[in-house]
């Protein structure tokens, strides 16, 4: 199939526009991104700069691939990464606009690729358990309830790639920000910690310049791991808590 | 040379605790003194880090993607191993051991697979005190699966996505310690090069992927945590960054490259679909409990669609060769076999380079038997991720498979301390060699790389800091311009070639010779082949490779081709290695050494030993240093599957 790009192409030291390209002789059974790889080969062997986008698995599970497909967080397939994502999901003659996250905590760096560590941020200043390698007693110790343990686990598959960000109009980082306070707050081990954690990662987080979240549920529409919009409201609960203990 | 393992000498169980108690300890007002840099934040490098920053030390961390969490352990599916026996089969500390030495096919150090068969138990402590959420039954305690044809359940896991959860654990500790500025991390930066002064590693250069900036970074020691070399075979499981060049860089200023031809080839993986493949996605193994693999009997067939192919002219050929076994015969035997009905011509799927390389994996037999609800209850996830894929049903046609180069076993060469010859340079994880030997078992992967990060390497390099207690050294010592000053050249000179093709063109033709040549099944004559063709394509990459951009910015195409300079000349090392290495053994098949039934042959006379290979020069043999093994708990014996 032949198709049309429209690429938004930016430079640090630029205000960004979109460039028009062809993608030629796509197969139907290539994924988005090697239909991008063909795009950017013929680019390469012409002297050109390639298009710019963060990739590595391809199997969509690191979470560094992600962009807009014609306004859609990781394009038109649910619970799907972009990097999964094949192009027989397109048709022959389709006309696509390919644009970056679009949020003032998301810095573009280049094309499709932009500056995410507000995430690595929020989690240093405290989505985690404070234990010591080598302090921890026989994992045996805390029997944990299977159905706390799966919704936990349910929670953790966030895989920290920002599309609920990007398809916020508030541009929120709630749905990444709950998904970790529950996967640690649900559990026995994360109990220590739970309201203090709560607090400085909601802080860490409206520092960082992420909006507030009006429920849309936009981010969990696009989540290609399907973290729910429950996540959000147990944060609230547990930051309501917090702000009452005055912690 | 002769090498020395250092292992300890005296009863096994006893080793690891006489032998922390005998190395040198610093001790906690003297640990923030000493500079550690560790490269890499997979399982290995995070647990490592935020362990060795715990303990005081002054660490650095660096990795090549835009945050720690995105490491490829992440990937990993099965699970981890450990030897607590919660199923109470039986299992043991020296079960694990020996299951991992066997598995190995005898060619790892048996104190150390003793030490991490030890240390393994604490690792599912720890992960679980982190709030890792591992599967768990209904009375509240955690569950097991057996793996990888196990004898016990000793595998813990949590869903598909074990990898993903462990990492996100030694994650959370680094996170923490880099938010108490215990740590100072780098994203985005890539090691360029290792810089010695006086013989010891003191340092690294490294190239910043947004700016392009060459800097320099000294410490007191440095630790390699950066992963595999299966790129080197362009299509594999890997992550698309997944490279050689650190440990390669390592090598070239001295450090001995072990075992380098032990790579695993996994059989079940979703098959090439075209020219343009960037990647292989594996899928679980357990596939072939209920799928029956099979290809036409007649070339005619196979462009046939499969349903329309009669029972008569199907070649069901595991169960026909080995017919105790059938469709469970272990990954590398199963590999082979699909690779040699797709050498005869009888592959399916699509074509690709004039050649079709898949095989059927058939359930519809198990769909007639057990119903589709029975099977979808089984696989129901490895059914959609490969629907998703692929765009077709499993459930009304065949799978199609085909092999991938999914894990590499050789890595630097490292003593028990996890130091490699260079002093100062430690290596841990999948960029070591030490503990799979030959072949890695299931789950056992990410067993290692917590094991060397979180319990061994935290111990062990306080014995060489404290014993050399390393001068400080500036950024801008003599030593560390020279080394920019080599990698700005480096770069320069990708940079000024303005050749005709881009970067992938070369790194797929090297992928090419290496799966024909020195893949799944070698020969000594193809080995020679392959050494002609590997010099030839690198030849014409240093003549004609287009790399676009600046050097002092972002550029993903100069990112590439410094990887694919490394692994065209690696991948020289890798032949001569399977070349030498004149006996079958684990993931190393020579087609001259086979059994009658076709398994692989080792000689344990010859070859029972470490191949550590020194740099000599671009295009000349490196030289080969034997580590002898020997072997005083595990029975030398024959694998058989018939």
């Amino acid at each position: 199939m032949n198709l049309t790009l429209k690429v938004w192409r930016q430079s640090t030291d630029s205000d960004g526009r979109f460039e028009t390209y062809t993608a030629e002789n796509v197969s139907a059974e290539a994924s988005f991104l090697e239909m991008l790889d063909v795009v950017n080969d013929k680019l390469e062997g012409q002297g050109e700069e390639p298009i710019v986008f963060d990739h590595d698995c391809r199997e969509g599970i690191c979470g560094s691939c992600g962009f807009l497909v014609d306004g859609v967080a990781h394009g038109p397939e649910t619970g799907t990464t972009i990097c999964q994502t094949h192009m027989r999901k397109f048709n022959d003659g389709d006309s696509l606009t390919i644009e970056p996250w679009r949020a003032s905590a998301f810095p573009v760096i280049k094309d499709l690729m932009v500056d995410r560590t507000a995430f690595d941020r929020i989690i240093e200043s405290g989505g985690y358990v404070s234990v010591r390698t080598g302090a921890a007693p026989d994992a045996h110790t805390m029997p944990v309830n299977k159905h706390d343990a799966d919704d936990a686990f349910n929670a953790a598959t966030c895989i920290g790639c920002g599309a609920c960000v990007a398809a916020c109009p508030n541009a929120a980082a709630m749905l990444f920000t709950s998904a970790k306070v529950s996967h640690l707050g649900m559990l026995p081990q994360g109990q220590v910690e739970r309201y203090e954690r709560v607090s400085n990662m909601v802080d860490t987080m409206e520092e960082a310049g992420f909006g507030a979240c009006s429920n849309h549920g936009e981010c969990e529409a696009v989540c290609p791991k399907g973290v729910s919009l429950n996540y959000i409201a147990r944060m609230n609960r547990d930051l309501a808590v917090a702000k009452l203990k005055g912690v | 040379m002769i090498l020395d393992g250092k292992a300890p000498t005296g009863d096994i169980e006893e080793a690891w605790d006489k032998h922390r108690f005998s190395i040198k300890v610093v001790n906690p007002s003297n640990k923030r003194k000493f500079k550690v840099i560790v490269v890499g934040t997979g399982l290995a490098g995070a647990s490592a880090a935020a362990s060795m920053a715990e303990m005081g030390y002054q660490v650095q961390t660096f990795c090549y993607q835009d945050s720690p969490r995105r490491a490829h352990s992440i990937a990993a599916q099965g699970g981890i191993n450990a030897a607590k026996n919660y199923q109470n089969d039986g299992d043991s500390i020296f079960r694990l051991f020996y299951d991992t030495v066997k598995g190995g096919d005898f060619r790892s150090r048996e104190r150390n697979v003793y030490r991490l068969a030890q240390v393994s138990n604490s690792i599912i402590d720890q992960a679980v005190a982190q709030g890792v959420p591992f599967a768990r039954e209904y009375s509240g305690l955690l569950g097991n699966r057996s793996f990888g044809g196990a004898q016990v359940s000793r595998t813990f896991y949590a869903a598909g996505q074990t990898g993903q959860q462990l990492l996100l654990g030694a994650y959370q500790a680094l996170a923490r310690q880099i938010g108490l500025k215990n740590v100072v991390h780098h994203n985005r930066t890539e090691m360029q090069d290792l810089i010695l002064v006086d013989g010891q590693a003191r340092g690294i250069v490294t190239r910043n992927l947004i700016t392009g900036q060459i800097e320099s970074h000294m410490a007191d020691a440095v630790v390699l945590a950066t992963g595999g070399y299966g790129n080197v075979y362009y299509l594999s499981t890997n992550a698309m960054g997944c490279n050689v060049t650190a440990g390669f860089q390592a090598y070239k200023r001295g450090a001995y490259f072990a075992n380098p031809c032990y790579v695993q080839i996994h059989p079940t993986c979703i098959p090439v679909h075209g020219e343009f493949q960037s990647k292989l996605t594996l899928m679980s193994e357990s596939l072939r409990n209920d799928g029956r693999v099979w290809v036409p009997r007649n070339k005619e067939d196979v462009e046939k669609p499969a349903r329309d192919i009669a029972e008569a002219d199907r070649y069901y050929y595991l169960e026909e060769r080995y017919p105790a076994f059938g469709n469970l015969v272990p990954r590398d035997v199963a590999a082979r076999n699909s690779k040699y009905v797709c050498d005869e011509g009888l592959g399916v799927g699509h074509k690709v380079n004039g050649e079709r390389r898949a095989v059927y994996l058939d359930f519809a037999e198990a769909i007639k038997r057990d119903g589709e609800d029975a099977i979808r209850e089984k696989y129901g996830n490895l059914f959609h991720m490969y629907s998703k894929i692929t765009g077709e049903n499993p459930y009304k046609v065949p799978m199609r498979i085909y092999p991938a180069v999914h894990y590499t076993m050789g890595g630097l060469w490292v003593d028990y301390n996890l130091m490699s010859n260079v002093p100062g340079l430690h290596v841990i994880g999948e960029a070591n060699f030490s503990d799979h030997g030959a072949n890695r078992l299931g789950a056992s992967a990410l067993m290692q790389g917590l094991a060397d990060g979180y319990f061994v390497l935290p111990y062990t390099i306080g014995n060489f800091l404290w014993s050399e207690r390393p001068k400080p050294l500036t950024n801008d010592c003599a030593e560390a311009q020279q080394a920019v000053a080599d990698v700005k050249g480096r770069i320069n000179t990708l940079m000024d070639i303005k050749g005709g093709k881009p970067v992938d063109y070369f790194h797929r033709q090297l992928g090419k010779v290496m799966y024909d040549k020195v893949g799944i099944s070698r020969s000594g004559a193809g080995l020679k082949e392959a050494l002609e063709q590997i010099p030839a394509i690198r030849e014409e990459f240093w003549k004609n490779v287009s790399v676009p951009g600046k050097a002092n910015s972002l550029n993903p195409a100069l990112e590439k081709a410094g990887r694919v300079a490394d692994f065209l000349e690696f991948a020289e090392v890798l032949a001569h290695d399977a070349h030498d290495r004149d006996e079958s053994a684990g993931g190393h098949f020579r087609e001259e050494h086979q059994t009658e039934e076709g398994e692989a042959k080792r000689n344990d006379e010859d070859f029972s030993y470490v191949a550590a290979w020194g740099y000599q020069g671009v295009g000349v043999k490196p030289e080969l240093h034997k580590e002898p093994l020997s072997f005083d708990y595990v029975k030398l014996s024959q694998r058989s599957y018939k």
